[in-house]
């Protein structure tokens, strides 16, 4: 309630004074859109009185490809790669959401030795993600000891899906009926090795930033988002999960093995930075036990379905949702049964994630935008697409 | 009780700080964890699987493997490659398609192997490099089949 009131109050001062939100003695600053703290292309106008901030507003549309409207001439097997340049950290998530659509439509079934490969590749690109996110994280806060750390760290998944997949960012691995090759003789050695040696650095992580008062103070009590927010913003991932909703499409709607594999829904409920924090903190221990139960029991056989060289969907419309590093990502394709797609829509979670950013960082210095920003985990090539 | 807080807080913040520098100390006392190379000196052999530009294997009588069947042009996203065919006059007087120029653009390509896996006589794959600056962007524009080549006997 508060909520709509307030932008009624808003859209009210707003009309009254001619479309413009600010009174006497306020600031109007422009973060970005080339400024390092947004982590990308992002334009925000800022409406502060003093220090304090009245109005966050997100101008999009500095990176905006029009990767939708690409997608309905490009042909089901390449309408794939270009996703993974939407949400870059989580390319491989984004392959298999759309490989994931691709698969409803046409109906065939997987092989179970892809579907493990798969769950791998998602839960080493999720860690991935969340390093970087971590180094990020204490970067923007003034820590900048933390960004080498876990970049050291990343370098080592990076290796290995060099290895396996051919590339270190935009892997294009999986395609419609699995993954485009079997993994590398030496994939199961080296990740053994890593899960070694990520385990005590993550202790190590905890040690250096989690731990920090600095840190803490700069975390705790700060950008607030309710429940009731979180939801009705359509937040999704660590940034609802942080605010108590139950929101991990990986447990609601378990896909290929994740009903399967042991994993707790990490769930905070404080609703601050810290909060989400400690979500995707968690995240990563859990996504290391997945994979360490995994990377042993990868079913022998083929690792893809044989599907026809020219993809057809039929006539109809298609819906698949997966869990990104960011939440919720969603491909909705509708097909008139030709071999390029009618319409795709993509939901993409950082779109969601960075509406409710006004509503967290009202009220709050403009020093704790950058923390409550970090918090969102955005990817700019994601919200804009 | 404001001062015992205070006091408290003052260690409490003293003591995760020096927590945190213990780790920068390791650090600075273990040099054998630093993991940095010296790029240009010392380059890293990349692995057999990474895609880094097309290229046309030749072998040594200056044979490929290419029939001119388009399929990677088809499978191309970005329209990176370009196929010219000819017609060749074999020697029982039939005419038969075959490869002119295979013009790849360099600056276009997105290393996504959709044509390495399209070709339908590996004619085609990724080569491991990846310096590939240059002055002149009409250098990224390459024709992949060598001069004089021909395709291998017994490849249809
Ligand atoms: S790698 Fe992809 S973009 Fe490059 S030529 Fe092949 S199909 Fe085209
Ligand atoms: S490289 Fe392969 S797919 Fe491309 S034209 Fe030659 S034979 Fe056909």
């Amino acid at each position: 309630m508060y909520r709509e009131t307030q932008i009624i109050k808003h859209a009210q001062k707003a009309s009254s004074n001619g479309g413009n939100l600010e009174e006497a003695g306020d600031l109007v600053i422009n973060v970005g859109p080339q400024h390092p703290s947004t982590h990308g292309v992002l334009h925000l106008v800022i409406t502060l009185h003093g220090e304090t901030i009245k109005n966050v507003e997100p101008h999009l549309g500095y990176i905006h490809r029009s990767i939708e409207k690409m997608c309905e001439s490009l042909s089901y097997r390449q309408f794939i790669y270009v996703t993974s340049r939407m949400d870059y950290l989580s390319s491989h998530i984004n392959n298999h959401g759309c490989a994931m659509c691709v698969e409803k439509g046409l109906q065939v079934e997987i092989p179970p030795r892809a579907k493990v490969i798969r769950v791998l590749m998602d839960e080493l690109t999720r860690l991935a993600s969340h390093q970087l996110w971590w180094g990020a994280m204490a970067m923007d806060v003034g820590a900048l000891t933390p960004f080498f750390h876990a970049f050291r760290e990343r370098e080592m998944i990076n290796d290995i899906m060099e290895e396996t997949c051919g590339a270190r960012l935009t892997m294009n691995y999986m395609v419609p009926g699995g993954v485009m090759y079997d993994i590398h003789p030496n994939f199961q050695k080296r990740v053994k090795e890593f899960i070694e040696e990520f385990k005590k650095k993550i202790d190590e992580y905890d040690e250096l930033v989690t731990g920090n008062i600095i840190f803490q103070n700069r975390m705790k009590g700060v950008g607030y988002l309710t429940k009731e927010d979180a939801i009705s913003y359509g937040c999704t991932g660590p940034t609802a999960r942080g605010s108590g909703v139950s929101c991990d499409i990986r447990k609601l709607y378990p896909y290929e093995v994740y009903d399967q594999v042991q994993f707790n829904e990490i769930i905070e409920t404080d609703g601050d930075c810290f909060a989400r924090y400690l979500v995707r903190m968690q995240e990563m221990r859990q996504s290391l036990s997945m994979v360490e139960q995994l990377i042993d029991n990868i079913p022998e056989g083929d690792f893809q379905a044989k599907t026809k060289a020219v993809l057809k969907l039929p006539k109809g419309e298609f819906y698949s949702k997966i869990e990104t590093a960011r939440g919720e990502f969603g491909v909705y394709i509708v097909s008139e049964g030709g071999t390029t797609p009618y319409r795709i829509k993509f939901r993409s979670p950082g779109f969601s994630n960075l509406s409710a950013l006004n509503h967290m960082a009202k009220g709050y210095k403009i020093g704790d935008l950058v923390a409550i920003m970090g918090t969102l985990d955005l990817v700019i090539p994601d919200i804009d697409r | 009780m404001f001062l015992k807080d205070y006091i408290s807080d003052v260690f409490n913040a003293t003591k995760s700080l020096l927590k945190g520098m213990r780790r920068t100390g390791y650090y600075f006392t273990h040099h054998k964890e630093i993991i940095t190379q010296q790029y240009p000196e010392v380059k890293q052999a990349l692995p057999e699987r990474f895609r880094g530009e097309v290229v046309m294997p030749h072998d040594e009588n200056n044979e490929h493997a290419c029939t001119g069947c388009t399929a990677c042009e088809l499978a191309c996203p970005n329209a990176t490659i370009k196929i010219i065919t000819k017609f060749d006059v074999t020697p029982d007087g039939k005419k038969k398609k075959a490869l002119d120029t295979f013009v790849y653009h360099l600056e276009l390509c997105t290393m996504c192997n959709l044509c390495v896996q399209a070709c339908p006589t590996d004619a085609i794959k990724m080569a491991q490099t990846f310096e590939h600056s240059v002055y002149d962007r009409s250098r990224l524009t390459k024709k992949l089949n060598e001069p004089g080549s021909k395709i291998r006997a017994g490849v249809e």
